[in-house]
C-alpha cells in the first residue's frame, strides 16, 4: 500500500480555505512536541505562545505593532509571488526605505512642519522602490536571477545602515553610541485610537484593502494573476512580463520602504544599527500563509506577530530560547507549503493489486 | 605576506566550494534547492556541538553531514512527494535552519572550539611557500578537491551521472524510459544536503573554530550563485569559489594595510561581487541556456 | 476529408511506394503469435481508459492500432511498454504469461517503443541518448561504432556525437528507431511516427518497417493517417472509448470505412462552399520578414513574404519545428520585428503589440491550447478576458473587469461552438482537448475578426471537433475575412486551403493555388525546396 497524488480537475475552493488552518494546527502540534522534548509543559507553552499575548492590553498593542510591518511587506510580496517574481529582499528594501525616510529628520532636523511626516513616508516608499528596482532591472535587462540578487542586496543594505549610524549619521550629541539623533515630534508617527496603535496600523489596513480590490476586480489584478500562472498566456494577452516585473518589485519595495519608515518614525524614533527583527523574511511566511491574498495576509500577519510576542513570553516565563519563534515560523511555512498541495491534488491510498501471471522478468 | 593571503583564501574558499559542488549535483538533477544556507548553518551548529561534546572533530563532521542530509530530506519530501514550490520550500528550509541552529547553538555561544587535525604531508610540507600552501592544509581542504574531481568524473563519465543529467534535462523522457525521477532526485538532494552540512562543519570547526549565531552570513546563497557562475560545470566551481574566497578575505587584509575605506564597504564586496558575476554570466543568454538543466525548478508528477 | 485523402493516396503510390520494392505485403496468416493480451483494463479515477481489451500480435506483422484521440491507444501501448500497470487482464509473450512492470523489463523482453513526442534528451549526444535505453551500453566508443553501423545498415544514418538539440525532427525520430533496433527487438511500438515527417521521409520509414517485418519483427503502428495504414499494415485493431470495436484487414477497407469505424458514425465532410473563393483586398502582408533565433533551440525566420487576402484561406504546411511558432509570434506581435515586415490592411505594425493588432480586427489562435491560448487554472469566462480585454467588447471599464460581461460571452461561445463541460464555467484545464480547442477558436471567431491566424487548428482534437473547427474557418473566409492556417496536417490543408505555402527551416515558399499543388510537391518543398525558393526570392 502506498499514497499517491492525484491531480484534481480544478482547484479545490474548500482546501484553499482549509489549508492554512490545517497548517497552523500542525505547527501548534509540532510546537507542543518541541516544548515537551525540551522539558516543558506543552500546554502551558502553547498557551503562553499563542494565547496569552492576546489577553493583555500591552501585549495586544505590541502584537499590532509587529503585525503592521509584516502585513504591509507581505502585501507587496504577494503581488510579486502572484506574478512569479521572486523578491526575497524585502528586508533590504525595508532598511533602505527607512534610510530614505530618515534622511529628512536626520540631515535637516530643523525642517519641522506638517509636511515633514508625509514627505518622510513618500521618500521611504521611493527608497524601498528604488532598492527593489535594482534586482528587477537586472532581471529584465540581463536575465539575472532575482532571488539571488534581491537577497544579496539585503546584506548590502544592512551594511549601509551600519555604516551610516556609525559614521556620517551618528548623533553628534550621542556619546559616540551608534545611533542617529532622535526624531522631532513632527517626524514622529502619531498614535491613534487612544494610544492603542500607531497611525501605521490603519494606513496598513487601508492599503491591504485597496490591494485586495485591485487584485480581485481590476485588469491589473487579472494581469498579475495571469502572468504568475502562465507567462506565455500573459504575453498572448498583450501583457508585458518585463513591465510587470518592474511594477511588482517597485510596489513591493515601496510598501517595504514605507513599512521601514513607519517603523523608525513610530516604534524606534531613531535609526539604530539594526532596525528589524527579520520582518522582511517573516513577511514571506505571512504572504504564503495568507494565500497571497491581502485579506488573508492581514490575518496571517497577526498570527506571525503573535510568534514574536509569544517567543518573548515563553522565554521570560519558561526559560525556553526565544529562537523557538523562528523555529515555529519556519515550521509554519513548511506546513503551509505542504498543505497547499491539497488544493490541486488529492491524496489517494493505493493498494497494490494482485498481478495475474508470473513475473518472469525483473 | 602573499603566502599568508593565499592561506586565508583557501580557508575562505573551501566551504563555498563544498556547498556549491553539492548544489550543482542537485541542480543537475533538475531541482533548485534554495535552502543551502539553512542546511549549512545546521551543519555548522551540529558539527560544533557534537565535536564539543565528544571531543572528536571527525564525529562532528559526520554529525554535520547527517544534519545537512536530514534537512535536505525534509525539503525532498515536500518538493518531490508533495510537489511543493521549490523556491518557497527552499526559503522555508533556510528560515527553519537559521531558527533551529540558533536554538541549538545557544548553549555553545562563547565556547572555544577544537581545531581539526591538520593533515601535514611529510617532506613536501617542508618546502618553502609550496609546502604550507599545498601540503599543510586541514583534511577538509583536500577532501573538497577530491569531491570536485569525483563529481566531475561521476557526472560526465559514469552511467549514474548520465542518468542524473538525463533526469535534469527531461524528466518526462526519463520517466518514459523507466527511470525513477523521484528516486534520482531524492538521492541528489541528499547529496547536496550532505555537502552543505560538511561546508557548515568546516566553518564552525576549521574556519573560525567556534559557534557564532548566523555564522554562515550568506555563504549558502553565494554557493548558489557560484553554481550559476560555473554554468553547472564542476571544474568552474573551483575557479568561482577561489575568486569569491579572495574577495571575502579582502576585508581582513585591507584593514591590516590600513586603507581608508569603510569596513562595511569591504564587507559588502562579496555580495556586490555576486551580483556583478550573476549579471555578467546571465547576460550571455546562449551560454546560460545551453547549460542550464532544462527541468530546473519544474515540478514532476508522473501520470499513472 | 476522406475524399481528398483517397485521391492523394494515388499520387503517393506513383512516387515509388515501397510496395513496389517489397512486393505486396504479406497478409496476416500463418505466423506464430508473439503477444497475446486479453481483458486488459486500466482505469484513471472515474474514467475507464481501457475496458477488457483483447489484442493478438503475430510475428512479422505490421499491426495498426486505430482510434480517435482519447480512445485508449496510448494507454494500451504504455501497458505493453511497462509504463503503466494494468488494473486487470493478462499479457502473454511468446506463449508465456508475463508481467511487464517497467520499461526496462519491456526492453529486456524485446519490446521497443518510438514515442510520438519522443523520449529524447536535448542536451545530450546521440550516443548518450541511446545508451540510456540499453541495459548494458558498455564502452561509449564501442557503442558509437555500433550505432554508426546499425543506422547505416537500415538506411537511417546517424552521427553519434551530435547533440540532439541541434538535430531536426526527422533525425530525432531516427535516434528513437535506432535505439529500438540496437535492442534487437521482437516488437516495435510506433506512436504516430509519420506526423513529424515529410511524405518522402515517411516513404523511407515504410521501407525500414517492411524490412523489419520481413525479418520477423512485429510492429504495432498507431496512426491517424488511414491511407498509410492501408498501404503498409497487415491487420488493424480499432478502439473506441477504451474498447475494441472491430478488427479488420485495412487493405480491404477504404479510408472512409476505417474512419467511420473509429468514430462510430460517418464523419461529416467539410464543405468549402461552391466555386472559387471570392478574393478581396489584401488584409495581411509579410514583407521580407526576418527574425534571428531568440534561443539556441529556436528557428530563425528568413525573408518571409506573403499576401493574405480577404475571403481566402491560405495554409502554411511544414514539418514541426521549422519556424511555425516563430512565424506565428511575429504575426501576432508576441515577437516584435521591424515595422514594415508585417502590415495589417497596409498599416506597418511589425513593432506593434498584440493588443494593437487585435484592435485592428485581427485575431490569433496559438498552437498550444493550455498555457498559451488559455490559462489552465482560470475559468473559461476569465480566459475570455485574456484576449478580449481591449477589443471593444466592454469587458473592462475604468480598469475594472466585468465578470457579468465575460460570463455572457462565455455562454454565447459555449452554445455557438458546442463546447461541452461538466458544469458551468469550469477551469480551462478540466476541458478535453477537443472542447478546449473549440473554445479558444470560438473565442476569436465570436468577434468576427477580419483577419484570423491559426496555428495547428486541430492538432490532437477528435474528428467531430476537427470537422466543426475546419468548417468554421472556411465559413469565416467565405464571409469575407482573411484566414491564415499553419498546419502540419496535409489532409487538413488540402481540405480547407485556397492557397498553400510551405515553411522549411524558416524559409517560406510562394503560396500557390491549392488546386495546382500536389502532395509530392508539398513534400519536396517541406524537405528543403522552400529554402531554395526562399533564397532565390
Amino acid at each position: 500500500m502506498r499514497l499517491e497524488l492525484v491531480k484534481r480537475k480544478e482547484h479545490s475552493q474548500a482546501m484553499a480555505l482549509l489549508s492554512p488552518l490545517i497548517a497552523v494546527s500542525l505547527t501548534a502540534l509540532f510546537a507542543a512536541i518541541i516544548f515537551s522534548v525540551t522539558g516543558h509543559n506543552p500546554l502551558v507553552g502553547l498557551y503562553k505562545f499563542f494565547i496569552e499575548p492576546l489577553t493583555q492590553q500591552w501585549s495586544l498593542e505590541a502584537t499590532i505593532d509587529k503585525a503592521t510591518p509584516l502585513i504591509l511587506i507581505g502585501c507587496g510580496l504577494a503581488v510579486c509571488y502572484l506574478s512569479n517574481n521572486w523578491n526575497i529582499g524585502a528586508e533590504g528594501q525595508f532598511v533602505v526605505g527607512a534610510l530614505f525616510g530618515s534622511g529628512l529628520p536626520v540631515l535637516f532636523p530643523g525642517f519641522e512642519n506638517a509636511a515633514t511626516l508625509p514627505l518622510m513616508l513618500l521618500f521611504g516608499a521611493i527608497g524601498g522602490a528604488l532598492w527593489a528596482l535594482i534586482p528587477a532591472l537586472l532581471k529584465t535587462r540581463f536575465n539575472t536571477n532575482e532571488i539571488l540578487t534581491s537577497l544579496m542586496l539585503v546584506y548590502v543594505a544592512g551594511l549601509l545602515l551600519d555604516y551610516l549610524v556609525r559614521g556620517p549619521w551618528r548623533d553628534p550629541g550621542g556619546y559616540n553610541f551608534p545611533e542617529s539623533r532622535i526624531f522631532s515630534d513632527a517626524a514622529t508617527l502619531p498614535e491613534v485610537f487612544g494610544g492603542m496603535m500607531s497611525l501605521a496600523a490603519p494606513i496598513t489596513i487601508g492599503i491591504a484593502i485597496i490591494l485586495a480590490v485591485v487584485l480581485a476586480k481590476t485588469l491589473k489584478g487579472f494581469e498579475i494573476r495571469v502572468m504568475g500562472e502562465s507567462p506565455r498566456a500573459g504575453s498572448f494577452a498583450g501583457f508585458s512580463a518585463k513591465g510587470l516585473t518592474l511594477f511588482s518589485f517597485a510596489l513591493a519595495g515601496a510598501l517595504a520602504g514605507l513599512a521601514g519608515t513607519m517603523e523608525v518614525s513610530g516604534a524606534l524614533n531613531q535609526l539604530l544599527p539594526s532596525i528589524s527583527p527579520g520582518y522582511g523574511f517573516t513577511a514571506i511566511i505571512v504572504a504564503f500563509l495568507g494565500r497571497l491574498n491581502p485579506i488573508g495576509i492581514i490575518i496571517a500577519g497577526f498570527v506571525l506577530a503573535l510568534s514574536y510576542i509569544g517567543g518573548e513570553g515563553v522565554q521570560s516565563a519558561m526559560g525556553v530560547s526565544n529562537e523557538i519563534a523562528s523555529v515555529i515560523q519556519g515550521l509554519l511555512l513548511f506546513f503551509v507549503l505542504a498543505c497547499d498541495t491539497l488544493i490541486l491534488y488529492r491524496i489517494r491510498m493505493v493498494t497494490k493489486h494482485a498481478k495475474s501471471g508470473e513475473a518472469s522478468h525483473v | 605576506m602573499f603566502e599568508a593571503v593565499l592561506l586565508t583564501v583557501i580557508t575562505a574558499a573551501t566551504p563555498l566550494l563544498i556547498a556549491a559542488v553539492g548544489e550543482l549535483v542537485v541542480e543537475r538533477s533538475g531541482v533548485l534547492n534554495l535552502g543551502v544556507e539553512g542546511m549549512m548553518i545546521m551543519g555548522a551548529v551540529i558539527g560544533f556541538a557534537v565535536a564539543n561534546q565528544t571531543g572528536s572533530g571527525s564525529l562532528g563532521v559526520i554529525a554535520a553531514i547527517a544534519a545537512g542530509m536530514a534537512m535536505s530530506a525534509l525539503f525532498a519530501v515536500l518538493v518531490l512527494f508533495l510537489v511543493a514550490n521549490q523556491v518557497a520550500t527552499g526559503l522555508a528550509l533556510t528560515i527553519l535552519g537559521i531558527g533551529l541552529s540558533g536554538m541549538i547553538g545557544e548553549a555553545f555561544i562563547g565556547v572555544p572550539g577544537l581545531d581539526l587535525q591538520q593533515l601535514y604531508i611529510p617532506v613536501l610540507s617542508e618546502i618553502p611557500f609550496i609546502g604550507p600552501v599545498f601540503f599543510q592544509q586541514d583534511a577538509l581542504v583536500y577532501l573538497s578537491f577530491i569531491l570536485v574531481a569525483v563529481v566531475a568524473y561521476g557526472l560526465f563519465r559514469t552511467r549514474i551521472g548520465l542518468v542524473l543529467r538525463a533526469v535534469g534535462d527531461n524528466h518526462g523522457s526519463a520517466h518514459a524510459l523507466g527511470y525513477s525521477v523521484v528516486r534520482v532526485r531524492f538521492a541528489a538532494i541528499l547529496f547536496g544536503g550532505a555537502c552543505a552540512g560538511l561546508a557548515g562543519a568546516y566553518l564552525s570547526l576549521a574556519y573560525t573554530p567556534q559557534w557564532v549565531e548566523n555564522m554562515t552570513a550568506g555563504r549558502g546563497w553565494i554557493a548558489l550563485a557560484l553554481v550559476v557562475f560555473a554554468s553547472w560545470l564542476p571544474l568552474r566551481v573551483v575557479i568561482g569559489a577561489y575568486l569569491f574566497g579572495a574577495v571575502s578575505v579582502l576585508n581582513l587584509h585591507a584593514q591590516a594595510l590600513e586603507f581608508d575605506i569603510p569596513s562595511q564597504l569591504l564587507s559588502s564586496l562579496p555580495y556586490l561581487a555576486t551580483i556583478l558575476v550573476l549579471v555578467l554570466i546571465s547576460a550571455n543568454r546562449r551560454l546560460t541556456l545551453v547549460n542550464t538543466p532544462a527541468c530546473l525548478g519544474k515540478p514532476f508528477v508522473p501520470d499513472r | 476529408m476522406v475524399n481528398k485523402a483517397a485521391c492523394t493516396g494515388e499520387e503517393v503510390a506513383e512516387t515509388g511506394s515501397p510496395d513496389h520494392d517489397g512486393g505486396p505485403p504479406t497478409r496476416r496468416s500463418d505466423r506464430e503469435t508473439l503477444l497475446n493480451a486479453s481483458g486488459l483494463t486500466k482505469r484513471f479515477g472515474d474514467i475507464l481508459a481501457n475496458d477488457r481489451v483483447d489484442l493478438v500480435l503475430n510475428k512479422g506483422e505490421i499491426h495498426a492500432l486505430l482510434g480517435e484521440n482519447g480512445a485508449g491507444k496510448s494507454t494500451l501501448v504504455k501497458m505493453f511498454y511497462g509504463s503503466l500497470d494494468p488494473d486487470g487482464g493478462d499479457i502473454s509473450w511468446n506463449g508465456r504469461p508475463v508481467s511487464i512492470n517497467n520499461p526496462a523489463a519491456a526492453r529486456e523482453l524485446g519490446i521497443g517503443m518510438v514515442f510520438q513526442h519522443f523520449s529524447l534528451f536535448e542536451a545530450l549526444t546521440v550516443v548518450e541518448n541511446i545508451a540510456l535505453a540499453l541495459p548494458n551500453p558498455g564502452n561509449m566508443q564501442d557503442l558509437a561504432k555500433r550505432i554508426e553501423t546499425v543506422s547505416r545498415d537500415y538506411g537511417l544514418p546517424l552521427s553519434p556525437a551530435d547533440i540532439v538539440a541541434d538535430l531536426p525532427v526527422g533525425i530525432r525520430q531516427r535516434i528513437e528507431i535506432v535505439r529500438c533496433l540496437l535492442q534487437e527487438p521482437q516488437l516495435i511500438i510506433m506512436d504516430e511516427p509519420t506526423s513529424v515527417l515529410t511524405p518522402q521521409e515517411a516513404d523511407q520509414l515504410f521501407v525500414t518497417l517492411q524490412r523489419l517485418a520481413k525479418e520477423g519483427c512485429a510492429v504495432l503502428y498507431i496512426s491517424h493517417r488511414l491511407e498509410e495504414v492501408k498501404r503498409i499494415c497487415h491487420h488493424a485493431t480499432i478502439l473506441r472509448h477504451g474498447k475494441v470495436v472491430r478488427e479488420c484487414d485495412p487493405t480491404k477497407e477504404t479510408a472512409a470505412s476505417l474512419a467511420s469505424m473509429m468514430v462510430g458514425a460517418d464523419v461529416a465532410s467539410v464543405s468549402s462552399g461552391e466555386g472559387e473563393a471570392q478574393v478581396g483586398q489584401t488584409r495581411l502582408t509579410l514583407q521580407k520578414l526576418n527574425a534571428p533565433a531568440a534561443t539556441p533551440f529556436a528557428t530563425a525566420l528568413n525573408g518571409i513574404s506573403l499576401d493574405l487576402k480577404a475571403g481566402e484561406v491560405v495554409a502554411i504546411a511544414g514539418v514541426a519545428g521549422n519556424g511555425q511558432g516563430e512565424l506565428f509570434d511575429a504575426i501576432s506581435g508576441e515577437m516584435r520585428v521591424a515595422a514594415d515586415m508585417v502590415l495589417l490592411d497596409g498599416a506597418p505594425c511589425g513593432n506593434r503589440s498584440i493588443t494593437w493588432r487585435r484592435k485592428q480586427n485581427a485575431a490569433f489562435v496559438p498552437e498550444e491550447r493550455l498555457g498559451h491560448g488559455a490559462v489552465p487554472g482560470m475559468k473559461l469566462s476569465q480566459n475570455i478576458v485574456l484576449t478580449r480585454h481591449s477589443t471593444g467588447d466592454k469587458l473592462v471599464g475604468g480598469g475594472f473587469v466585468s465578470n457579468a460581461g465575460a460570463s455572457n460571452l462565455e455562454q454565447r461561445i459555449k452554445k455557438a461552438f458546442d463546447v461541452r463541460m461538466s458544469h458551468d464555467d469550469p477551469e480551462a484545464r478540466s476541458l478535453s482537448g477537443g472542447n478546449l480547442q473549440k473554445f479558444v477558436v470560438g473565442r476569436e471567431l465570436d468577434r468576427q475578426p477580419g483577419i484570423l491566424v491559426v496555428n495547428q487548428p486541430t492538432c490532437g482534437v477528435d474528428a467531430g471537433a476537427a470537422a466543426l473547427i475546419r468548417q468554421a474557418l472556411i465559413d469565416l473566409a467565405r464571409s469575407g475575412s482573411a484566414v491564415l492556417v499553419i498546419s502540419q496536417d496535409l489532409d487538413e490543408i488540402f481540405e480547407i486551403a485556397d492557397r498553400i505555402a510551405v515553411i522549411s527551416r524558416g524559409f517560406l515558399s510562394a503560396a500557390e493555388p491549392a488546386a495546382q499543388m500536389t502532395r509530392e510537391r508539398v513534400g519536396l518543398l517541406m524537405a528543403g525546396g522552400a529554402e531554395t525558393q526562399g533564397e532565390v526570392a
